[in-house]
């Protein structure tokens, strides 16, 4: 069975969770009633999925690596959250709350966060994405730490108290139907030829150069993308939690995405969607020993770059696709 | 200008920590090529044996010699953070040392992770305080406040500095470093032990950076387990600015940003700015040298090679 057939498939299945998981749970028309603790789970997996295969793009296909993923999370988070209130307090409302227009309307909300995320990742890409290696993991840090302490000092959105009475619209359905999307984009992007340059750069950025390929040009795109889908995830977080603070899109929150790519192996999607399931029911599953949490993940981290440094899952599935195409 | 004369004597002291934590990442990568992340970690662990050492020595210790006391105690914590340094640099980034460098990054990040949170687990999250290791004085000379405190980080920073000075020109090891840092693989050929002198340049650059611990908590009076994550990547900032690998420019440039971070807050309000602004001017330095300067203020420009 070919990939894209497994997520079209994948896909469907996600417009029918979508469509029976819609709406609140208290709603009538739920269909199907799941425990609440489990169900907030599932979401915060959903989320968690879409941040890492966003940020396997530039990590991992690319090879360009990133340490400001929290940043561009918190500018989705903020601007969709900021819309949304806006919408809640203005003569639209309806828009918002009347269930025909209502998803239409949070759809909205969702891709003007990632749009705003996607165009702070040109403004702090073009000019970074110059640098290779070290250089560049610390300065998107550095990028990732100003947005934060703009939000910090910028009143209207609440600053460094955060901005609290975010509508939650955000439900199952929507989260599992982003990171399908996420997935199917990623993946499909990097099969197609054009996507052969985002790992030639990866693999030697002065032969790909030599060859024809815009490294920069794929650099940025890669970025851009990344800062979408990082803008999305930030718009769910914030529409399900309700409460967003400039401290929940810290230095820490970007290196909880990092592991999740490295413990998948960098330029397997599979990998670290697969990772980002695992980490982040062992995070629910071990929350009682939560001091011990960050020194086992770690441990993991220095463990596997001496034995495995292609992550858990990356070179297994590139064995079961046949070796026909060895990415 | 009293008040500007003020705020460079401010300055002045934090960019003397700045420089001693920066002196450890342009001396590691001129030897290894690698940026080693934990190193504010090591920066933070120098700080809590600092603490360790004082509680545990404070009762032996005669009353009289309080000066003597915090002496022993500052080398004390340079020597354990220095065995700190030899032994993180054998266990983690030793076995990666052929791999690709984002694979030493990624390490390196793992170790400075690893650092803060055992170090919570063993001292709890909340901040302690830090004892005064010598009895804090300040006096007013036209005006400007300068605390004994200052003027000791000062002075003493300025003596390791000769002394690493010292270390690097004078002596057998620091031309094996030299030598290493031009070219390894002549350095090997000419004899020179690779291992000792990258263990070596680990051990000298965590002592600096546990001096820096001790002389940042004295200023601050207050040390936690994340106390080395901000003031550790502002020193990679100074190394950058001075020119990494480039032993004066790391020293340099730990003095010019912390002077530019203490005129900044200092001046928030004439520029119209929040003074929570400070931890964001490093990282706009950072941008704005690489940008347009990325050998840095004394460093010299390297060529790539196909």
């Amino acid at each position: 069975m070919s990939s894209r057939l497994l997520l079209l498939i994948g896909l469907v299945l996600g417009g029918v969770l979508s469509f029976v998981f819609t709406g609140h749970p208290e709603a009538s028309w739920t269909v199907a009633q799941i425990d609440d603790y489990f169900l907030n789970v599932l979401i915060l997996v959903g989320i968690n999925v879409i941040l890492a295969v966003s940020l396997n793009m530039v990590n991992g296909y690319t090879g360009q690596f990133s340490l400001g993923h929290a940043g561009f999370m918190a500018v989705g988070a903020y601007a969709s959250s900021a819309l949304s209130i806006w919408v809640k307090g203005s003569s639209i409302e309806w828009l918002h709350v009347a269930q025909t227009s209502g998803p239409v309307s949070f759809l909205g909300t969702l891709l003007f966060g990632g749009v705003l995320a996607g165009v702070a990742g040109i403004l702090v890409g073009t000019p970074s994405l110059r640098l290779k290696g070290d250089y560049l993991a610390i300065v998107t840090l550095g990028f990732g730490e100003i947005i934060r302490v703009v939000i910090q000092n910028a009143e209207f959105l609440g600053g460094a108290r955060g901005l609290t009475g975010i509508p939650t619209h955000t439900t199952l359905g929507w989260t599992i139907g982003f990171s399908l999307v996420s997935i199917y984009v990623v993946r499909s992007l990097v099969k197609s030829n054009y996507g052969l340059g985002f790992m030639a750069v990866r693999d030697d950025e002065i032969a790909a150069e030599a060859m024809g390929v815009n490294a920069t040009r794929y650099k940025v795109t890669a970025f851009v993308l990344g800062a979408f889908f990082a803008g999305i995830a930030g718009g769910l977080y914030a529409h399900f939690i309700g409460y967003i603070s400039p401290e929940g899109f810290n230095f820490l929150k970007s290196v909880d995405v990092v592991v999740m790519v490295i413990l998948g192996g960098m330029g397997s999607t599979f990998g670290v969607t697969f990772s980002a399931v695992l980490l982040t029911v062992l995070n629910e599953v071990l929350r009682e020993t939560e001091q011990f949490r960050m020194i086992v993940f770690s441990l993991m981290l220095i463990v596997l770059m001496i034995w495995r440094p292609q992550g858990l899952i990356g070179g297994a599935f590139r064995r079961f696709s046949g070796g026909k195409r060895t990415l | 200008m009293g008040e500007l004369i003020q705020q460079l004597v401010n300055g002045l002291s934090l960019g003397a920590v700045y420089a001693l934590i920066a002196l450890g990442y342009t001396m590691v990568y001129g030897v290894l090529r690698f940026i080693n992340f934990a190193h504010g970690d090591v920066f933070m662990f120098g700080a809590f044996m600092g603490v360790c050492l004082y509680q545990w020595l404070k009762p032996i210790f005669p009353e009289q010699c309080g000066f003597l006391l915090g002496i022993v105690v500052l080398l004390g914590a340079m020597v354990l953070a220095a065995l700190l340094g030899i032994l993180l640099e054998r266990l983690a980034y030793k076995p990666l040392r052929a791999r690709p460098r984002i694979t030493v990054l990624i390490t390196a990040i793992g170790v400075s992770l690893f650092l803060e949170y055992s170090c919570q687990l063993i001292f709890g999250a909340a901040p302690k305080g830090f004892p005064s290791l010598i009895e804090s004085r300040s006096g007013a000379f036209w005006g400007v406040r300068v605390s004994n405190i200052q003027l000791m980080v000062v002075v003493v920073t300025a003596c390791l500095l000769l002394a690493l000075r010292g270390v690097v020109l004078r002596t057998r090891m620091g031309l094996a470093m030299r030598a290493v840092s031009l070219n390894p693989t002549a350095a090997t050929l000419m004899g020179v032990n690779l291992d000792r002198v990258i263990s070596f340049t680990f051990g000298l650059g965590s002592a600096l950076a546990a001096a820096g611990g001790i002389f940042y908590a004295s200023l601050y009076q207050a040390i936690d387990p994340f106390m080395g994550v901000l003031p550790g990547m502002k020193a990679f900032v100074a190394a950058v600015l001075g020119g990494i690998g480039v032993l004066p420019g790391a020293a340099l440039g730990g003095i010019l940003l912390g002077l530019i971070e203490t005129l900044v807050v200092g001046y928030s309000k004439n520029l119209g700015i929040s003074p929570s602004y400070r931890d964001a001017v490093a990282f706009v330095i950072l941008i704005l040298i690489l940008l347009f300067k990325p050998t840095g203020l004394l460093g010299k420009s390297q060529k790539e090679k196909v």
